[in-house]
């Protein structure tokens, strides 16, 4: 279980914002925050795996306190063990394919290396650099090596935003494939509603930093009059 | 035929520029490290005291280090004291002027090098579970070499072209601050051109390859992001 109660002030293009979440996960959701850019996702993200702390709140994951602005609580990130994957994947370029995936790793484990790279049909590039790759190639890399440090939560900062079409529904599946096999709590951010529906458990709809919208992605996008209310909602 | 005299210059000019590249490393990738990752209220004044060598005159430095050294004053009274070194006119003295004097051919690329590398790399080492330091060795410094390469060289050149603080704190004393450009000088004032064009020769040389050593890395900086 996943305790989300926070405040914080963000700064924006059009100012000042005030992102306000405050929302309870259970074990195994495959949640996807959905919202028009600048509506605080990607900083609900990073205050979640420790990257930007928030003005005042709670964050309680299991039975460890992450965050408690009262009791001047604050774990970094390395404490927080959450796989989180950048929008720009973030993959080290000095390091072949399989040393990212190795880096990641908390204790040695050859044979989780190769299970990952052949998970991700990645074997044939395990010796090739970052710069050698695809987007979606990248995208599969950084999946593979978030999971290869067993976090305790996946978060996933728009992954398929620059891919194409058919490259994103390839990789839905992977993303699927990532969090089946943790067997936790998977948090991504997505604009397409089609993605929402195919992979999340749970939707969380943000405008302005606030959640406006949260519920089963079949009842929030249940119809298209529903999908225009929450797109009208949120631009 | 090489003189002993214009060998020793050449060896001394060569032990001032690397002991001055090898002591700024050190303390040079500690203070780009703070300067590029932390935000403090009075950082844009130690930016600036780290620049003004790039336009100050060396002699304006030279003039405060030999006003420093003076055993009237603390620092002086303080080396000769304690560690019984004079500083003026002395290889410890031009040293750290020197060391002084090129902060920012050190620093400057390494704070450019390390801003330069996208700051979600260092967030996912941290995500990941790395330290400050593990991070810093294992994904900073091998992705910053070509920025390395250039401070060293850039720190090294400077050095052994270095004239103003030399002259000023170390004067022209053979085998202890005589280096290659005060050589030159002195030379030319004796009359001794075949002298002066020899160290000119060498020092014109020297800097042609550092820098084309740091043109060729900034030609290869740009493939890994």
């Amino acid at each position: 279980m996943f305790k989300i109660d926070i405040q914080h002030t963000m700064q924006t293009s059009d100012g000042k914002k005030m992102l306000e979440v405050c929302t309870e996960i259970p074990d195994n959701e495959l949640l996807c925050l959905f919202g028009h850019s600048g509506a605080g996702k990607t900083t609900l993200f990073r205050i979640l795996a420790g990257l930007t702390r928030p003005d005042k709140g709670r964050i309680v994951f299991g039975d460890t306190v992450w965050y408690d602005s009262e009791k001047k609580i604050n774990l970094s990130p390395q404490e927080r063990n959450v796989g989180f994957m950048f929008q720009d994947y973030a993959l080290f370029p000095n390091m072949s394919i399989e040393k990212n995936i190795r880096y990641a790793q908390k204790e040695k484990d050859e044979e989780n290396v190769d299970k990952l790279l052949t998970l991700f049909d990645l074997e044939l590039l395990r010796n090739r650099k970052p710069h050698q790759l695809s987007g979606g190639q990248k995208q599969r890399v950084a999946l593979a090596r978030a999971l290869a440090a067993k976090p305790s939560v996946l978060m996933l900062d728009e992954p398929l935003s620059a891919l194409d079409s058919e490259m994103r529904s390839a990789l839905q599946l992977e993303i699927l494939k990532a969090h089946n096999l943790l067997q936790t709590i998977t948090l991504m951010v997505s604009h397409d509603i089609p993605e929402v529906i195919k992979l999340a458990t749970t939707v969380l709809v943000l405008k302005n930093g606030a959640v406006v919208n949260s519920g089963k992605p079949e009842d929030v996008f249940e119809s298209t009059n529903a999908q225009m209310r929450v797109l009208k909602c949120i631009i | 035929m090489v003189n002993q005299d214009f060998i020793n210059t050449l060896l001394l000019t060569g032990k001032l520029a690397g002991w001055t590249t090898l002591i700024l490393f050190v303390i040079g990738f500690p203070i780009a490290y703070l300067l590029a990752n932390k935000r403090f209220w009075f950082k844009p004044i130690v930016e600036a005291l780290i620049s003004m060598p790039m336009v100050l005159p060396p002699t304006v430095l030279g003039f405060y280090m030999l006003v420093a050294y003076s055993p009237q004053n603390a620092v002086g009274q303080f080396m000769a004291n304690y560690f019984d070194v004079r500083l003026a006119f002395s290889f410890v003295g031009v040293l750290i002027a020197s060391v002084i004097f090129s902060l920012p051919f050190m620093i400057q690329p390494l704070q450019n090098g390390l801003t330069a590398i996208p700051k979600s790399l260092q967030e996912a080492s941290y995500t990941l579970g790395k330290s400050e330091l593990t991070t810093f060795i294992r994904v900073l410094i091998p992705n910053m070499i070509p920025s390395i390469i250039t401070s060293i060289a850039m720190t090294f050149a400077h050095c052994i072209g270095e004239f103003g603080v030399v002259i000023m704190v170390g004067g022209n004393m053979p085998g202890e601050t005589r280096v290659a450009s005060i050589a030159i000088y002195d030379e030319v004032q004796a009359m001794n051109y075949q002298t002066a064009n020899q160290y000119s020769f060498v020092l014109f040389i020297i800097s042609l390859v550092i820098l084309t050593i740091i043109y060729s890395m900034n030609g290869k900086k740009k493939i890994l992001f």
